[in-house]
């Protein structure tokens, strides 16, 4: 199972702009790499992520092949209110990985 | 090629000139985290965004784990970690008395393996052996490495400080002429730090992954155009014991995030 890290501040005003960071654990193998005996290691990297406050998505990525191992994503939102944020990986080989954050505006 | 030719002989001289293999004084210790640069060094002080901390959560979970025909998990002798491993990596490697020889952390978890919970041995960095090490590790982050004072480990010691500043492979250095005698100044664009092991296991950005101070070990070697020993050799083993010696008083920082 991949093993995900999330920071969203536990509180925030209405309004303000908080910050977000996620970082997962994948290999991210380009499909550019060969074995010692000239066989492809097959494609296998993350390519969509999004995040959704509330039920409404407020951040979303496309992933390709030149991304490191372990993506780390940080972005920003608006705190509009009290409530959950969800953040959904997917990728090749069937990969999904979800993971979900509280946050309390006042 | 003349040109060339010529560089590398003054190169050799300034080496030479300055080869004094003077071990580096209590009061000058630096951890290679002093040179890091600003994203690197956030990466690191924050566990959300520190990438080994994705191997401590599954050492976590090992460390919970039965395993072996013993049926029995770390945590069924040892208990919590964060109380029974406090300090733990802080003074390996530490003597085995049964071997009658110094074993690093990795070969520690390997012998709890075979005779306690009778399973097979984690293979040398294999992501199990890598997560565990690194979650005892972390429970004594900010502890200063302090080595035992075992006089059994002397002879291991002075093998270790033999080979730091024996010269090797096709290039002919030392460890001792890069981190003893010109750490602080630059090779290429990097800087050359003092070679301390109190990060490992550590996350590498260059391996997009994290890796064991042997690894590390292995890597120097290539790069003197030196053959590598084997993981889990003797001569890895002796250098740790030394390396510990003389980083003694760093903070632990595992998982560190370098370059």
């Amino acid at each position: 199972m991949a093993r995900a890290l999330i920071n969203v501040p536990a509180q925030a005003k209405r309004g303000e702009i908080i910050a977000i960071k996620t970082l997962i654990s994948h290999t991210m193998e380009t499909g550019f790499r060969h074995t010692s005996i000239g066989a492809t290691i097959p494609r296998d990297i993350i390519t969509t992520f999004t995040c959704t406050y509330n039920g409404e998505e407020v951040f979303r990525a496309e992933l390709f092949p030149a991304l490191a191992a372990n993506p780390f994503i940080t972005f920003t939102t608006i705190a509009t209110g009290s409530g959950t944020l969800v953040f959904n990986w997917t990728g090749d080989n069937g990969f999904t990985a979800t993971e979900s954050s509280t946050i309390t505006v006042e | 090629m003349m040109r060339w030719a010529q560089r590398s002989v003054l190169a050799a001289l300034v080496l030479s000139a300055t080869a004094s293999s003077a071990q580096i004084p209590q009061s000058e210790l630096r951890s290679g985290y002093a040179d890091l640069g600003r994203d690197t060094k956030a990466m690191q002080d924050e566990d959300t965004t520190n990438p080994g901390m994705l191997w401590a959560l599954d050492g976590e979970a090992l460390w919970k784990a039965k395993a072996g025909n013993a049926e029995r998990s770390c945590a069924d002798c040892h208990g919590d970690a964060k109380q029974s491993m406090k300090g733990v990596s802080a003074r390996y490697p530490a003597f085995e008395g049964v071997l009658g020889r110094p074993v690093n952390l990795d070969q520690r978890i390997n012998l709890c393996r075979a005779q306690q919970q009778q399973a097979r041995p984690f293979n040398y960095e294999s992501k199990e052996l890598l997560a565990l090490s690194t979650y005892i590790g972390l429970q004594s982050r900010g502890e200063k490495l302090n080595p035992p004072s075992d006089p059994r480990m002397q002879p291991s010691l002075n093998a270790g400080k033999e080979l730091f500043s024996r010269r090797i492979g096709q290039l002919n250095l030392s460890c001792a002429q890069c981190h003893d005698d010109n750490w602080g100044k630059k090779l290429a664009g990097n800087n050359v730090p003092q070679g301390h092991p109190n990060g490992y296991p550590l996350y590498r950005l260059e391996w997009q992954s994290l890796g064991s101070l042997q690894r590390r070990l292995r890597n120097c070697m290539i790069g003197m155009r030196a053959e590598p020993y084997e993981y889990g050799s003797t001569e890895y083993v002796d250098l740790e014991v030394y390396l510990t010696s003389r980083a003694r008083g760093l903070p632990v920082e595992t998982p560190a995030v370098r370059p």
